[in-house]
């Protein structure tokens, strides 16, 4: 009875071995476990930290969504989450794995430029060579 | 226990379901945008369980428990998930109290289930005040399971 109560309020559906959380909790356990300074977590705190990543997985994809740019393309995109872990306090943790990558692409696109500037030079000493070094 | 680096990787296919079930219907998430969620949330954990280790080791304990991630969660300005996941704990620990209800009753008559089940009922309801007190009881016979 208890067990159909827990169901109700996560919203998850029956099948005996139902589940509050749906990441591995023993793949959450690793992670936890890869933290050398921990020794041992109880099955509550294990519950509790794959629900909050869950939790955090939702925040950090809607966060991004409505503050990014791709809204009406409808689309979540990595500089939208960059973005967010630039501009938000609570993501900042993030930047060092969300890096920017607005400055590489641009930074690509520089270089590109750089490069057709060189190729035009270049194309006037002699073009059939080129070509094939360009495809 | 992790060997390789994978091994501290999240599944994608729950990582994308769980993105796609926050956001509006229709919306396209970028493969890039879905491995670097993925990537995020392996590090939350990592942060999250640094965090919560800090807190029991304030209180000179040695197994990580509910409250220390509770705690995690304000310090790291995650408020929001604190009443969430207090719910989320809550029906975790009336899942386990029905599972071990459930193993008891096989081996008691009927008489005697109906009469846990009532005072399930009131100690569900005391549930909130009680909480903390629960959990060291609980923590106890838990640590032993789980290492």
């Amino acid at each position: 009875m208890s067990g159909k109560m827990a169901d109700v309020v996560v919203g998850k559906d029956k099948c005996g071995e139902q589940r509050l959380v749906s990441l591995p909790l023993s793949r959450i356990r690793v992670i936890m476990k890869s933290s050398p300074e921990v020794s041992s977590i109880n099955q509550e705190a294990l519950v509790l930290t794959a629900k909050a990543t869950e939790l955090f997985v939702q925040y950090l994809a809607t966060y991004s969504y409505r503050h990014g740019s791709g809204k009406e393309k409808k689309v979540l995109t990595y500089s939208d989450l960059a973005n967010t872990a630039e501009e938000s306090e609570t993501f900042q943790f993030l930047t060092d794995i969300l890096p920017k990558k607005i400055l590489a692409s641009k930074y690509l696109k520089m270089l590109k430029e750089e490069k057709r500037e060189e190729d035009e030079e270049n194309d006037n000493d002699n073009e059939s060579d080129h070509d094939e070094a360009e495809s | 226990m992790a060997e390789r680096p994978e091994d501290l990787n999240l599944p994608n296919a729950v990582i994308t379901r769980i993105i796609k079930e926050a956001l509006p219907d229709g919306v396209n998430i970028s493969k890039e945008a879905r491995s670097a969620i993925s990537r995020a949330a392996s590090v939350f954990v990592l942060y999250a369980t640094s965090c919560a280790n800090n807190f029991a080791m304030k209180g000179k304990r040695k197994t990580l428990n509910a409250t220390d991630v509770l705690s995690a969660m304000e310090e790291m300005e995650f408020q929001r998930f604190v009443t969430p996941l207090k719910e989320a704990l809550e029906a975790y620990r009336r899942e386990q109290k029905g599972k071990k209800e459930a193993s008891e009753q096989k081996k008691k008559d009927k008489d005697k289930k109906t009469d846990s089940e009532e005072q399930d009922k009131s100690r569900d309801e005391d549930n909130d005040e009680d909480e903390e007190r629960l959990e060291e009881e609980e923590q106890n016979e838990e640590e032993e399971v789980d290492n």
